[in-house]
C-alpha cells in the first residue's frame, strides 16, 4: 500500500491523524482507517504539521468530536471538511 | 485468557532464539533481577551529601538523592517509607546502604529492606557527623559491591519478568503506534505469566469508563473507578484551573497534536492491549499480591514520579512509549523508549530504543512491531544498556501527598 498522509483510527470518526511532515494545503491526501485498512481520498484546506487533525467532514459549532470511536470534546466553532481541528476549535467538556 | 491470545504468545516465543528466556539475577527472596546495583539510599534529603560521598568513594555503587524525607506525617510518610523500601527491595539491587539523618527511621527502611533477605545496612549521622558516617558507609559499600560483582546472570523464563508501562511527552502518533505497540505486547507477554502495571490516575479521565471495564470483575473495576474519582474529587475539583493550567493535556502534548485530555487517555489506554484485563488496583508503590497478571496502580501521570512508584512495587524492566520526546530515565529500572513520530527519530533518535514509525506508514503492523518490543524487552534483560542508561537518566522522584508538618 502507499504511505498514507492520514490515519483514522475507527470508522465512526470525525478527525483524522496527519501522520508525514510538511502536509501542505491542497493535498490529496491517502486517508487509512486502521480498524479495517479501508481507504479514501480527502484535500487538505490547509498546512498541517504531523500529529494534528483533519476534519473529515463539515463539522457545526457544539458538534461531539469522535476519534477511537469515542467522544474527545465538543466543536467550539464551525470546522469545515479538510481544515485544521485543534484546541482553537475544539475543546473537552470536562472543564 | 482466550485461546488466541496463548497462540499469539507461542508464536511470539518462536521467533525470539526459540524460547522466550533471558538471563537474569536470582535474589535472595526468589525475585528475578536484569541489573546488579549496589545503591546509597539516602532516608531523607539531609542525608544526600553522604550518600552521594559515599557513592563517589566506592565505583560501581550509586546514590539516589531525592528532595524529602522530613516532618512528613501519616499516609504521605507511609508512601515515603514503602518507596524508599520498594526501591531497596527490587530485584534489580543487589545491596543497599541506608544513610539517614537519625537512626530510628533509617532503621525502619533497614528492616523493610532486609526482608528481602538480601544485604543492607543503615548509618545515622547524628552523633557522627558526615564525615565518619561517610567513612563507615564506605568500607561497607566496598564489601557490597565486591560481593555483588561476583554473583552470576542464571537462565530464567519470561514469566519471572515484572514489566511496567507508563507512557510520556504523548501525541496522537502514540495512540496510533507506540502505545498499541505496548498493548500488544501485553497481550502476548500476560498469558506467559508476567506481572505487567499500568497507571496515570490523571490520564485515564476521559476513558474511564473503558479502564473500569476492562477489570477482570465488577468488584476490581469498582475498587478502580474508587480510586479515579477519588482524584478527581480530591485533587482535581478542589484545585482545578481553565483546561488544567495547561498540564492535561501539556503544553507538548498540544504542540504534538494532541487537543483535549479525552484525546490522550484514549491514546493512553492503548498500552493495555485488546485482550488483557488487570486483577488488582495497587496503592502507589505498593507491590502486587495477587499472582501473575496486568495490575492498576494509583500514580500520577508525571513520568518520573510513576516510574519511581512502579520500580518501587517491584518492576524490572519498563516499557515507555513517547510522541514528542521524554527523556526520561530510571536509577534502578531500565527504561526502553518506543516512539513511532518520526520527527521525533529524526530530531531525537539517540533516546530510542524501538522505532515503531513504520506503524504510521503501513509497512509495520502492530503485532510486528510488539514483536519487535519483546525483542528488545529480552535484549534489555540480558545487559543492554537502554538509551536512558547510556546517556546517565536517573530520575528519582519521590511523591508528596501533601504538604509536610
Amino acid at each position: 500500500m502507499a504511505t498514507p498522509h492520514l490515519l483514522v483510527h475507527d470508522k465512526k470518526d470525525t478527525v483524522g491523524v496527519v501522520v508525514i511532515e510538511g502536509l501542505k494545503k491542497g493535498t490529496d491526501m491517502l486517508c487509512v482507517v486502521t480498524a479495517d485498512n479501508s481507504s479514501f481520498k480527502l484535500k487538505s484546506k490547509m498546512d498541517v504539521p504531523i500529529g494534528h487533525k483533519v476534519a473529515l467532514s463539515d463539522i457545526k459549532k457544539g458538534d461531539t468530536i469522535w476519534k477511537y470511536g469515542q467522544d474527545v470534546g465538543i466543536a467550539k466553532a464551525k470546522i469545515g471538511k479538510g481544515d485544521h481541528v485543534h484546541v482553537h476549535n475544539i475543546k473537552t467538556k470536562r472543564w | 485468557m482466550t485461546k488466541k491470545s496463548k497462540n499469539n504468545g507461542k508464536a511470539v516465543a518462536k521467533m525470539s532464539n526459540g524460547s522466550l528466556t533471558f538471563q537474569g539475577w536470582r535474589r535472595e527472596n526468589g525475585r528475578v533481577g536484569v541489573r546488579n546495583h549496589v545503591i546509597i539510599l539516602p532516608l531523607d534529603d539531609l542525608s544526600n551529601a553522604a550518600c552521594e560521598a559515599v557513592a563517589n568513594n566506592i565505583k560501581g555503587t550509586m546514590a539516589l538523592p531525592h528532595a524529602y524525607g522530613r516532618l512528613q506525617f501519616g499516609e504521605d510518610l507511609e508512601l515515603h517509607f514503602r518507596t524508599l523500601i520498594g526501591t531497596g527491595a527490587n530485584p534489580n539491587v543487589a545491596a543497599v546502604v541506608v544513610i539517614g539523618i537519625e537512626d530510628q527511621w533509617t532503621n525502619r527502611v533497614v528492616e523493610g529492606i532486609k526482608k528481602t533477605g538480601k544485604p543492607v545496612t543503615g548509618f545515622g549521622i547524628e552523633g557522627h557527623g558526615d564525615i565518619a558516617t561517610i567513612a563507615k558507609a564506605s568500607y561497607v559499600a566496598k564489601q557490597y559491591v565486591q560481593w555483588a560483582s561476583e554473583l552470576q546472570r542464571e537462565e530464567c523464563n519470561i514469566s519471572e519478568l515484572w514489566v511496567s508501562t507508563k507512557c510520556g511527552e504523548s501525541d496522537t502518533t502514540t495512540g496510533l503506534a507506540s502505545c498499541p505497540t505496548v498493548g500488544n505486547m501485553y497481550d502476548k507477554l500476560i498469558p506467559h505469566g508476567i506481572y505487567g502495571v499500568f497507571g496515570e490516575t490523571s490520564e485515564i479521565t476521559g476513558g474511564e469508563h473503558l479502564a473500569r471495564a476492562r477489570a477482570i470483575n465488577k468488584k476490581v473495576g469498582d475498587k478502580w473507578y474508587k480510586v479515579w474519582k477519588s482524584y478527581q474529587d480530591d485533587v482535581i475539583e478542589a484545585h482545578k484551573t481553565d483546561d488544567l493550567s495547561d498540564s492535561q493535556p501539556t503544553k507538548g502534548n498540544i504542540a504534538g497534536g494532541l487537543s483535549t485530555i479525552e484525546e490522550k487517555a484514549l491514546g493512553n489506554l492503548e498500552k493495555i492491549g485488546r485482550e488483557c484485563q488487570y486483577i488488582d488496583v495497587l496503592e502507589p508503590a505498593e507491590a502486587p499480591r495477587k499472582g501473575p497478571g496486568l495490575y492498576y496502580m494509583d500514580t500520577s501521570s508525571a513520568a518520573a514520579e510513576c516510574v519511581t512508584l512502579m520500580a518501587a512495587g517491584g518492576y524490572a524492566v519498563h516499557t515507555f512509549p513517547t510522541g514528542q520526546g521524554n527523556v526520561i530515565g530510571n536509577p534502578i529500572v531500565p527504561v526502553i523508549k518506543i516512539s513511532g513520530n518520526p520527527k521525533t527519530i529524526r530530531t531525537m533518535g539517540e533516546h530510542i530504543d524501538v522505532d515503531v514509525s513504520g506503524i504510521l506508514r503501513r509497512d509495520l503492523t502492530i503485532p510486528q512491531a510488539g514483536d519487535a518490543l519483546i525483542d528488545m524487552i529480552v535484549r534489555t534483560a540480558n545487559g543492554r544498556l537502554t538509551a536512558a542508561e547510556a546517556l546517565g537518566h536517573r530520575e528519582f522522584v519521590m511523591t508528596k501527598l501533601y504538604r509536610s508538618a
